[in-house]
């Protein structure tokens, strides 16, 4: 019976912390900023990939360094994820705060960009995009220094934008046909890669006749230390007091001399870097693919949602309880547990699959919204909309 | 600006934000229509088709109807691969009866309705002799009632759940008596009579469980649980928690899983303890490039059942495999429905050379009874336009590749209507009479 408690409270803990590493950076990105951001499975997808491409660099490496190849994937997976989002954040979302629809598409967009991208990017098109940004935005960086930039700006990107992408096409497209395969081979492709954890990672401890995951664990301890992080970051640093600043009277903020887009574009990148955190976390336990951060967006939001806005205590809470309940539900235990009434059991017994579980826990969090419109710990104070 | 983000307008944005995700993840998703009515034959047989096929000049056009894009892209991409070298192999020898054959590819999307759309673009449009295409038995579906209403031919390479028997269609992979049912067998004699049945949640694992657990009834097992996991779901704990309950002292794992789902499956199978030698799996999605996708570690010892592994030992798989490598890079490998592909485009060819034409209504005749020597050995197209097929069972090696430890003596004929399912129970299908047809009533 102990080891079955323990066994309960341990699976549901360790679904709630794959929710709650998934849905951290979106608690900072939607939840502190307001941006709905569509594209935060595939910052997520991005990490996992980068997770790929540092095990195989370490692979190349004498043999016990491997095994530590998981540390410099999750700072690696940081800074790629973040070096994305800060150019996602620069080069889109800034032109659209306080447009929500118009983001909801536009990080949209994004997202089906990013998935493509992976599918497939090869040598040939990592050139061609390389070329097209270094003479369009060369280009434009030099004309932009002549004074009449302002006259003809559109005339010059007209003649410019063209001009750029035929000669980017036309070098990848000779390229390819000089060197053949090398040049055009996709360096992901369209399949999964195969991530294998460590091997100190892949066993578990044993308890009884129940066994902890040595990556569950793993995972849970990325998951305080992330929290903790942003604790700390948020309530100790100068920039923390200022995202704080920020997100509360955006418009004070700049009047105290805050540069509110410098912070807006560092709040968004610390995000995204953690949500490329989770994704090398999750690729310990799931696919890595072009389609992996679509496994997850939904349930990072939904997480957000139910915690409310703008509170990390609000999102740690509903991870959990969210993961612990479509464990009970899914696993079949509720209805063990109500087994001397027989319809609650049957009705238990009824949601007891997966995908039935998933339903219930959506049918669960609707209800608690309409109790609870405002999340787990809704915003208080003068700037909410009443 | 000042009350920028209040509580109203967050729940809004967050609805829409859910919606936007729930609508997002719901177009890609595959196999989101449980359809799952039978098709019967249509009544109309022997009238002409009515739309002509264009083999002009020297060349003769085909269609190649596949997802290269979305989340099937993964597993139709490689099915292309091997069509399109069936396909220049034909051509380099000659053509198809002195024509070149001209593929022309059409992206499916991974959406349904895309399918349909593109056959019809395919037929009306280019004027194709034949289709070869599909993967999920959704596209399948999706496309029936267009290869049925213009009475034109689909070739569809997949090992599928059955219950469907299609005059417009040949089935090329494997019908559940010629993979699951096999499996099952094997895993009775061999491993033990305890069953926990893991699929994902669409049509093909739905009605594979229904037949397995049918099957087991009537020999002596039991399945003692089973569990569907949403497409694409990655959370597997609550399937594993339920698998030690109900097998604590180890038993057999069937698993109809598909696509990204088996990676997290077997990943979180090692970490909990479930080890091969107590809890061996058996998988009928699981094929060569999967073991690549999902790393070798975690599969070593489970097994799958499939009718070619590329370690299959016959003078004709090495011809295959070579020439596949030698296309397409040294380091791809061959899987069973791209070999099931490669055997359909030669079928075509043989069919349109004995018909002498590329009329549909003679070739469709003329592919009954061909045979050809496929990679996995001789195999038969019945007259239920299903072909007979050698069953394997492979154990995954250290290498990633399958060691073949139950093979079948000769090549299994397909049974399409499922024998073990009672809406099914004594019907068949026989396109070479045109009074039986689709579905009709067998003798006991």
């Amino acid at each position: 019976m102990l080891s079955g408690l323990l066994e309960s409270i341990f699976n549901g803990v360790s679904i709630g912390s794959v929710l709650l590493i998934s849905a951290l950076g979106l608690a900072i990105v939607f939840g502190l900023m307001g941006v709905i951001n569509l594209a935060h499975g595939e910052l997520m997808m991005l990490g996992a990939y980068t997770t790929f491409v540092v095990q195989n660099i370490f692979k190349t490496l004498p043999a016990p360094l491997f095994e530590f190849y998981i540390f410099f994937a999750l700072i690696a997976a940081f800074i790629v994820a973040a070096a994305v989002g800060l150019v996602l954040e620069r080069g889109v979302i800034r032109f659209l705060y306080g447009r929500p629809l118009e983001t909801l598409l536009a990080t949209w967009g994004v997202s089906l960009i990013l998935q493509q991208l992976v599918r497939s990017i090869s040598l040939g098109l990592s050139i061609a995009i390389a070329t097209f940004s270094l003479l369009f935005f060369g280009g434009m960086w030099l004309i932009k220094r002549r004074p009449d930039f302002d006259r003809i700006r559109n005339g010059t990107i007209a003649i410019i934008l063209p001009l750029s992408i035929a000669i980017s096409a036309a070098v990848s497209i000779f390229l390819a046909q000089t060197y053949g395969l090398t040049i055009t081979k996709p360096w992901f492709g369209a399949q999964n890669v195969d991530v294998t954890a460590p091997e100190w990672l892949r066993g578990g401890f044993p308890i009884g006749d129940f066994q902890l995951p040595y990556s569950r664990l793993f995972i849970m301890a990325i998951t305080v230390i992330c929290l903790v992080g942003i604790y700390l970051f948020l309530q100790q640093t100068n920039w923390g007091l200022r995202i704080r600043a920020v997100t509360q009277n955006r418009q004070m903020s700049a009047c105290l001399g805050i540069p509110t887009a410098q912070v807006d574009a560092f709040t968004f990148a610390l995000g995204s870097g953690l949500a490329g955190v989770a994704g090398c976390a999750i690729s310990l336990l799931g696919s890595v693919g072009p389609n992996t951060g679509q496994n997850y967006v939904v349930d990072t939001f939904m997480v957000v949602v139910v915690g409310g806005v703008g509170k990390l205590a609000g999102t740690i809470i509903a991870a959990l309880s969210i993961g612990t309940a479509s464990y009970l539900i899914g696993s079949g235990n509720l209805a063990t547990i109500f087994a001397p009434i027989q319809p609650v059991a049957d009705f238990f017994t009824f949601f007891a699959t997966t995908s039935m579980a998933k339903v219930m826990v959506f049918a669960l969090i609707i209800t608690f919204l309409q109790v609870r419109p405002g999340g787990i710990f809704p915003q208080k104070g003068r700037n909410v909309e009443l | 600006m000042a009350n920028q983000f209040g509580r109203r307008r967050f729940i809004l944005l967050g609805g829409a934000g859910l919606a936007g995700t729930v609508i997002l993840n719901a177009c890609t998703k595959p196999g989101s229509s449980p359809t799952k009515t039978p098709t019967t034959a249509p009544a109309t047989s022997a009238s002409p088709s009515d739309a002509p096929v264009a083999a002009n000049g020297n060349t003769v056009k085909v269609g190649i109807l596949h997802s290269l894009s979305g989340t099937m892209a993964i597993s139709e991409k490689s099915v292309v691969d091997a069509e399109q070298l069936a396909i220049s192999e034909i051509n380099a020898k000659g053509g198809v009866l002195g024509k070149q054959i001209e593929a022309i590819v059409e992206d499916g999307a991974s959406d349904w309705d895309k399918f349909a759309e593109k056959a019809k673009k395919l037929i009306d449009q280019d004027k194709v002799a034949t289709v070869f295409g599909c993967w999920t038995s959704a596209s399948r579906k999706a496309v029936l009632p267009v290869f049925e209403g213009k009475k034109h031919m689909l070739w569809y390479p997949v090992q599928y759940e059955g219950q469907e028997c299609s005059q417009n269609v040949f089935y090329t992979g494997a019908a559940p008596n010629q993979q699951i049912e096999p499996a099952v067998d094997w895993l009775l004699k061999n491993k033990g009579k305890e069953f926990f049945l893991v699929g994902s949640d669409y049509v093909f694992p739905r009605t594979a469980n229904t037949i397995i657990k049918a099957q087991l009834k009537a020999k002596g097992g039991k399945a003692v649980g089973e569990d569907y996991l949403p497409l694409g779901n990655n959370e597997v704990t609550p399937i594993i928690a339920k698998i030690k309950k109900a097998l604590p002292n180890g038993g057999v794992i069937f698993n109809t899983l598909n696509g990204d789902s088996n990676v997290a499956f077997f990943k979180q199978m090692q970490s909990a303890g479930l080890k091969a030698d107590k809890y061996p799996v058996m998988s009928v999605s699981v094929a060569e490039e999967e073991v690549k996708a999902i790393g070798v570690e975690y599969l070593k010892g489970h097994y799958a059942s499939w009718n070619y592994f590329q370690t299959v030992n016959t003078p004709a798989n090495k011809t295959f495999v070579d020439s596949f490598k030698k296309k397409y890079g040294a380091e791809r490998v061959v899987n069973d429905p791209m070999e099931a592909a490669y055997i359909m485009v030669y079928m075509w060819k043989m069919a349109v050379e004995k018909a002498k034409t590329f009329e549909l209504e003679a070739v469709r005749k003329a592919a009954n009874g061909l045979t050809f020597d496929a990679p996995e050995g001789k195999v038969t197209m019945e007259n239920n336009h299903h072909l007979s097929k050698f069953v394997r069972i492979g154990e995954i090696g250290a290498d990633g590749m399958f060691k073949i430890v139950s093979e079948s003596k000769e090549a299994i004929k397909p049974i399409p209507w499922n024998q073990y399912v009672t809406e099914t129970k004594g019907f068949a299908c026989d396109w070479s009479d045109p009074a039986k047809g689709g579905k009709y009533k067998a003798k006991a």
